[in-house]
Formats: structure tokens, C-alpha cells, sequence
């Protein structure tokens, strides 16, 4: 690849950098008992979720940050962040009342709200910062049985199923992301699809980080219950800063008997800029808990921004005959560090699993994937395949492939491959061949290269995941 | 003494050896009547972890023990260096081809105890050798044996490891080679014995052309450990290497396989391939497969696959239908599915060795 090209791929500017300017509220810098506390007043919450937040933050406390991940970074000071920060005109009533400053905002996203939403379809539970300000398509839904609401608003209404579920499937002390998020989340989405239920839409939510030092700490909980089925599209962007900022999201997915979630991701955070600085710190946890027999869960990423991943979402397959699905393409340019991949855990009979995984690495970044499949001495004729291939853009950056592989059950039936290589000379040469662009050809090439991740998505994020990936790699080869 | 590795490196993450340090061990006694294996190859044997001259034919290459100081930080081998006081220290000079030799280790004895031998083995450029390592035992011990190899330009060297410890015994064996320009190192170690073993290997290939082979096969069963890992360091352009490890796991025995494979920024046209595949052939079996790729470089070919199943139902009914009895075909498809790394052993005795070891090991099943 030449210097002229790489030099393009570096410069590419990251559309998404604009900040909105409305009035925003926030809470003192730093964490500490009375902070949360703080969050717990402002959501009005019973003294139960307080609690729980006051004990999440006692495990916080002693636990140590991972390091086992092939990632630097500065440390990060917990104590310089701001936990909480919303819009100071919050819990509009309908749409009118949104601060047009901010429908501004989600309209230079593209995100389908006022009656484009209507058109598409879809139903935005639309995260700005820490609040939900507006919630479409609700009665549609409602009618149906299906409750989408902030998980602020859940925990108000429906306490019994935030309770039963809530930390479940991630549970307060599992790691020291979750942790923290357990005790600062400020809001997130609420789903359950009662009994036998097909989800009439796609549910969707935007996330958006806008506020400076503002740490994200979303909490997403997804109850699909005994044949119900939903799939639910998120995605992510975030405007342009010099300062790392953190976010630390939790995602729990519950599938009981014969429910399927289907989990799509489009994760698009200002990655930094060409020397590195700035960019979001993603420090996620999702997992999904096929709890009910012959349930389905499946996760589907397009991970293209941040500067830093850390993301591992994963299906525990307790109920015989249950399947988890993890397709995911990750791509990381510049400096940004990507380390992903996801956990199988089988435990029930005759249960499934595929991983699919592609990642893509140009400039100085590291891509790494890290997976674990673990089949207990219970999950009798369990089967997984993974497939995960690299490609190699530059000769700057680097892939790692980091697979565990732990086999307790004789009638299982575990089998993995994993391929690094560039971008073919004899590919690019026939696509050039044919009159298409260099670009064009890298462009086919990639998506290509990612067909078996990209058609698992909804057709609406379909098509942006393989726009993104076409700009993302713009005159990366030579 | 350096410590144990606990389970918290990440390299030890599948092998405990808390059953190992809760051990005492004493100073090796003497051996009565060894049983040795009848090999008409030159020979060098160590009794409890010291050189048998009385039992050792004479060879040319090999000098006197030299102890060289340990820089790295692995705590096996840091240990091994605290502890050695015996091991062959074996050159080969440049161009020639020294045939085969045949490296014994015979341990017994009542009592627990620990022997920690050290070798070293330089060949020089465009030199041969073939190495036949058999490692053999009664009762309870600790053979931790380091062994450290140098490859000048063009040099080959065959490398055949027959662990086949006693079922009571720990061996935790670290082999290092460096590979130059155009030298080619080829290894196979069968892990047919101990309580629990590590076979830790590491080839570094530092010039162009450099070739590595590093393939294995562990055969494990009641309650055995079997370890194999190993790490291959591509630090110059246009260097193939290979590995194929199999894991045949009877009882409850656990088998694990590690393999990393490193590529450094200047190790373009890299050529890397890695196959770990396990056969469990009962319930209580479990096998833990680490298979990692840390690639810097672009215009490389790297791959590995794993797989862990039991025996294919659809082969054992096509042989049972031709009439082969069910133990025999089973039998049948174990010794075909370890061929495949078992291929490169092309060496005469080593290779009637090592089928005789896979066979007496399907017998006692």
C-alpha cells in the first residue's frame, strides 16, 4: 500500500463530530455514595433499586480493573468523571415538547423519529446522554402486550419483572465495568415480549454520548418470554472530543422456552483522530441467558468506532436444544484497539452454537479476537463451529486471534478455524481489471469479506454497516 | 528456589501444579537394574538425572557438562538452572552429518524425588542430526529437563521425544530452539506417561528460510495431565512452520494444547499453520484447546483449526460392517487419526518406536 493511500484512510473525517448546544444538567465530578444516591433521587427510585446500586458500589470498591486485555491505555481517573448529565428539560410528553435543538441532532443521525419513523418502521427509545427524552410507536407496542420503556421508567412501573431480571444474567460483582455501571447506570431501554408475543416492529435505540466527561452508563434488559420474539437494533455514535471518554454499558438478554432475541449493533463512537487522541473508552458487558428450551439468542455486531473495545457478548445455553449466534465484524484504523469476541457457555443438551467473527485492522490499530467456548460434561451433543478470519490492511497494525476452547462433553462436537491474510493481489487485480476503482474494489473486496456477518443484520442496518465499511476503508490498499 | 507457576499466569491457566509443590522431594538415590529399551543407535543414558558412562556408548559430538546462566524468565526453567548438575552439552560441527543418537532417562526409586537435567545442542551450519529422546520411570518423581538448541545456517535437526514417565511421575520438560537461515528444526514428542506433564516448546526462526515443525501426540488416560504448548516466533521474512498435535483422552484425563504463533512486523510471506484436533473416548475425558495468532505484519498466511469430538459413528459402522471387530476397528481409526502428525517421523527406529508406544497404549485400554 503506498503512503499517499494511507494517508487518505488516516484523514478520513469522522461525520458524526458535531456537538449539540442545549443546556445540559449535571452533577459534580467524581463517584462517590452520595452521587449515587444523587442518581437514585433524580430517577425516583424505590429505596430496593438504591440498595442495589449502594451494594454494586461496595463491590466496585474492591475489585481491580482487568488488564488481561491486549489493550494500553492511560489509567483512567474514576474520579474525574461526571456520573450523571442530562438535558435540564427532561420527560417531555410527546414529541413537541423534544428540544428542537436535540430532534436536530438525531435528524443530522438520520434516525428515523418523527414520522420518518413511521415510514421505516421502527420504534426509537432515543438516548441522549443519561435520559430517554422520546419514545415512539409506544401504544402500537403496548397494544400488542410488549412494554419498551426506559429502564428508569421500568423500574417505577414494573418492578416485579426489573426484579426478577435485573442482574440475572450479569450480576453485580461479574466484572469491574459491570460493577460500576450497576451502580451508576442512568437509564437504558426495558423490553419484555410477553408469552407468545412476535414483536409487531424492530425496536431500535440511539445512543449518543454528548456531553463532555460524561461517562455513558447505559443498562439494557431484554425479557423475551415462553415463544416470544423480538429483534432489537442499537446503535451508536458520538460527537467529536479530545478527551477519552468512558462508557460502560451493560446489556442482559433473557430467553425463556421457544424465545428468540435477535441483537444487532452498529457501534460507530468517535474513535479518535489520526494520532490517536480522543475517542470513546468501551468497556461493555452483554450477555444473553437462553434460559428456556429450544430458546435463540443472537448477536450480531458492526463494530467500526471507538478508540478502545472491550466487548464480549455471550450466550449462557442452559435450556436443552438452545442456540447462541455471534456475528461480528470489527474494524479498527488509526490507533484505535479493538479486543472482542464472545462467550459460548454450553450447558444444556443438544444445544448449538456459531461464531463468526471478521476483523479488519489497518493503520497502526490491534485488532484481537478473544472467545471462549466452554462445553460442560451436561451439554451432551452439543455442537459449536468459529470461524474467525483477520485481514491485514498496512503494515503498521496488528490482529491477534486469542480462542479458548474447553471441552467436557465426549458427544460434543466442537470444531474452530481462524485465517489471517491481506487483501489478495490477484483479487484486487481482477476487480481493477473490470474498471472499478481501487477504492471500489477494496470496497467490494471488504464486504465481501465480511457477507457471512453483514446478512445476518436487519435490512436497516444493513445497508449503513456496509456503507460504513466502505468509507471506514476508503483508499486503504495499494 | 524460583516458584511454581500458579494458575494465574496466564501461560498455567490449564496446568495446576499446587499436587506437585505439595510434594517433598528427595535427592535422587541410586538405580539398580534399569530397564532399558533395546535400540541398536548410540546411546547416552542418565540414571535418576546423572550420566551412566558404564551404560553410554561413546560419541564424538558430545562434551562435558556446562552450566550456561538462565536470562529468561520462564520460572521452570529459572528453577532447572538453580538445580541442574548434569545433562549432555552436544556440538555438532559445521557440515557434518553426526547420524542419530538415542538420549535416555531412567528413573526410580522408593522415595519421592527430583532430578533436573539440562541439555544443550548446537549444530553448525549445514550440519545433521537425529535425536531420539526416551524418557522412562517407576514411582514417584520430578524430571523437569530443559533443553536448549541452536541452529546455525542450514542446519537440520530431528527431534523425537518418547515421554513415556512413570504413571506416578511429573515431567515438565522446556525445550528452546533457535532456527537460523535455511536450518530446519522437527519435532514430535508422544506423551504417553506421567501423572501430569508440560511439554513447553519455543522456536524462534531468525533468518529467512527458517523451518519449524513442531508436532505432538498425547495419549492419556485414568487421570492424567497432558499439557503440550508451545510458542513459534516468526522474527525474519519467508518462514514456514507447522504444527499438528493430536490428543487421544481415555478415563477422566485431561488434555491440553497451547500454541501461539507470533509475527513480528518484519516477518513478511510468513507461512504459518497450526492443527490441534482431540479425540475423547469417555465421558469423563475434557480437553482445553489456546489456540492464539499475534500477527504484525501484513502479507502473511496464517491459519489454525482445532476440532475436539469422539470417534466418527459413520467410520466405526463402515468397518464394523466389513466385519472388523468393534476393538479393532477403534483401533484402526486412533492410529489413523495420530498419523497425521506422526507423517514427519520418517527415522527407521524412531518411528517403530513411537507406533510400538501408540500400540501397547491401545492395548492396556
Amino acid at each position: 500500500m503506498s503512503t499517499t493511500d494511507m494517508q487518505a484512510l488516516a484523514e478520513q473525517k469522522y461525520k458524526y463530530g458535531f456537538t449539540t448546544d442545549i443546556e445540559m444538567e449535571a452533577f459534580p465530578r467524581g463517584l462517590n455514595e452520595d452521587i449515587i444516591r444523587m442518581i437514585s433521587a433524580k430517577k425516583d427510585e424505590p429505596d430496593w433499586m438504591l440498595q442495589w446500586r449502594l451494594k454494586a458500589y461496595a463491590a466496585w470498591l474492591q475489585m481491580e480493573e482487568p488488564n488481561w486485555a491486549k489493550l494500553h491505555h492511560p489509567p483512567i481517573d474514576y474520579q474525574d468523571l461526571y456520573y450523571y448529565a442530562a438535558p435540564a428539560k427532561a420527560q417531555p410528553k410527546s414529541l413537541d415538547e423534544v428540544d428542537p435543538e436535540l430532534l436536530k441532532t438525531y435528524e443530522k443521525l438520520g434516525i428515523p423519529l418523527h414520522e420518518r419513523a413511521a415510514l421505516a418502521g421502527v420504534a426509537v427509545d432515543a438516548v441522549f446522554d443519561s435520559v430517554s427524552v422520546a419514545t415512539t410507536f409506544r401504544e402500537t407496542l403496548s397494544k400488542a402486550g410488549v412494554i419498551f420503556c426506559p429502564i428508569s421508567e421500568a423500574v417505577r412501573e414494573h418492578p416485579e419483572l426489573v426484579r426478577e431480571y435485573l442482574g440475572s444474567v450479569v450480576p453485580v460483582r461479574d466484572n469491574y465495568f459491570a460493577a460500576l455501571n450497576s451502580a451508576v447506570f442512568s437509564d437504558g431501554s426495558f423490553v419484555y415480549i410477553p408469552k407468545g408475543v412476535r414483536c409487531p416492529m424492530e425496536l431500535s435505540t440511539y445512543f449518543r454520548i454528548n456531553a463532555k466527561n460524561t461517562g455513558q452508563f447505559e443498562r439494557t434488559l431484554i425479557i423475551a418470554d415462553e415463544a416470544a420474539s423480538v429483534s432489537y437494533l442499537e446503535g451508536c455514535t458520538a460527537p467529536m472530543r479530545d478527551e477519552n471518554q468512558l462508557h460502560a454499558a451493560v446489556v442482559e438478554l433473557v430467553a425463556l422456552d421457544e424465545a428468540k432475541i435477535k441483537y444487532s449493533t452498529v457501534q460507530n463512537w468517535y474513535p479518535g483522530d489520526a494520532e490517536g487522541k480522543g475517542g470513546i473508552y468501551n468497556f461493555v458487558t452483554k450477555r444473553g441467558a437462553c434460559r428456556g428450551r429450544n430458546s435463540k439468542i443472537s448477536w450480531t455486531q458492526v463494530e467500526t468506532g471507538s478508540a478502545i473495545t472491550w466487548k464480549y457478548p455471550s450466550c449462557i445455553l442452559q435450556g436443552d436444544g438452545s442456540v447462541g449466534e455471534f456475528y461480528s465484524v470489527a474494524v479498527t484504523n488509526n490507533y484505535q484497539q479493538a479486543d472482542t469476541g464472545t462467550k459460548m457457555i454450553h450447558l444444556g443438551k443438544n444445544t448449538t452454537s456459531t461464531i463468526i467473527s471478521k476483523g479488519i485492522s489497518a493503520g497502526h490499530s490491534n485488532n484481537t479476537y478473544r472467545g471462549l467456548v466452554k462445553i460442560s460434561a451436561t451439554a451432551s451433543g452439543a455442537r459449536n463451529f468459529t470461524q474467525c478470519d483477520s485481514l491485514l490492511i498496512g503494515d503498521q497494525c496488528g490482529a491477534h486471534t486469542v480462542p479458548y476452547i474447553e471441552n467436557r462433553s465426549i458427544s460434543a462436537k466442537v470444531e474452530h478455524e481462524a485465517t489471517t491474510s491481506k487483501i489478495a493481489e490477484d483479487q484486487l487485480f481482477y476487480c481493477r481489471s473490470r474498471g472499478l476503482s481501487q477504492e471500489d474494489a477494496v470496497g467490494l473486496i471488504v464486504n465481501g469479506f465480511c457477507k457471512d456477518v453483514l446478512k445476518e443484520l436487519p435490512m436497516e442496518f444493513a445497508v449503513e454497516a456496509q456503507k460504513l465499511l466502505s468509507v471506514s476503508l476508503e483508499g486503504s490498499v495499494g | 528456589m524460583t516458584a511454581l507457576p500458579t494458575r494465574k499466569l496466564e501461560a498455567w491457566r490449564y496446568t495446576d501444579l499446587r499436587q506437585l509443590a505439595s510434594i517433598e522431594f528427595a535427592a535422587p538415590p541410586p538405580v539398580v537394574a534399569p530397564t532399558l529399551p533395546n535400540i541398536d543407535l548410540p546411546r547416552l543414558v542418565f540414571l535418576n538425572g546423572t550420566l551412566a558412562k558404564e551404560l553410554s556408548s561413546p560419541f564424538e559430538y558430545v562434551h562435558n557438562f556446562q552450566t550456561i546462566a538462565e536470562d529468561s524468565t520462564q520460572p521452570l526453567a529459572l528453577i532447572n538452572a538453580e538445580k541442574a548438575h548434569d545433562g549432555m552439552t552436544l556440538h555438532v560441527p559445521a557440515g557434518v552429518d553426526a547420524g542419530t543418537l538415542l538420549l535416555i532417562s531412567y528413573a526410580a526409586g522408593s522415595v519421592p524425588f527430583a532430578f533436573h537435567l539440562r541439555h544443550r545442542i548446537t549444530l553448525g551450519e549445514g550440519a545433521k542430526l537425529t535425536l531420539i529422546e526416551i524418557a522412562k520411570g517407576e514411582g514417584v518423581y520430578w524430571h523437569d529437563p530443559v533443553i536448549d538448541i541452536s541452529l546455525e545456517q542450514g542446519a537440520k535437526f530431528a527431534h523425537i521425544r518418547l515421554q513415556d514417565e512413570s504413571r506416578e511421575a511429573f515431567h515438565l520438560a522446556t525445550i528452546r530452539a533457535r532456527v537460523a537461515e535455511a536450518a530446519a528444526y522437527d519435532h514430535f514428542t508422544a506423551t504417553i506417561g506421567a501423572k501430569l506433564s508440560r511439554t513447553e516448546i519455543s522456536a524462534t526462526l531468525t533468518g529467512t528460510g527458517a523451518l519449524a515443525h513442531l508436532n505432538g501426540a498425547q495419549l492419556l488416560t485414568g487421570t492424567q495431565h497432558g499439557d503440550f504448548t508451545t510458542v513459534v516466533a516468526h522474527k525474519a521474512p519467508g518462514c514456514p512452520s507447522r504444527q499438528t498435535v493430536k490428543s487421544v483422552l481415555a478415563g477422566t484425563a485431561r488434555g491440553v494444547f497451547q500454541g501461539r504463533i507470533e509475527v513480528d512486523r518484519v516477518a513478511q510471506q510468513t507461512d504459518g499453520f497450526q492443527l490441534s484436533q482431540a479425540l475423547l473416548l469417555s465421558p469423563g475425558a475434557e480437553m482445553d484447546i489456546k489456540p492464539e495468532l499475534e500477527i504484525f505484519a501484513d502479507d502473511v498466511k496464517c491459519s489454525h483449526g482445532a476440532t475436539i469430538g469422539a470417534l466418527d459413528a459413520e467410520q466405526l459402522f463402515y468397518l464394523r460392517s466389513r466385519g472388523i471387530p468393534d476393538d479393532q476397528a477403534r483401533s484402526m481409526l486412533i492410529r489413523a487419526f495420530l498419523e497425521e502428525a506422526l507423517e514427519p517421523v520418517t527415522q527407521p527406529e524412531a518411528r517403530a518406536l513411537l507406533e510400538e508406544a501408540i500400540d501397547n497404549w491401545w492395548v492396556k485400554q
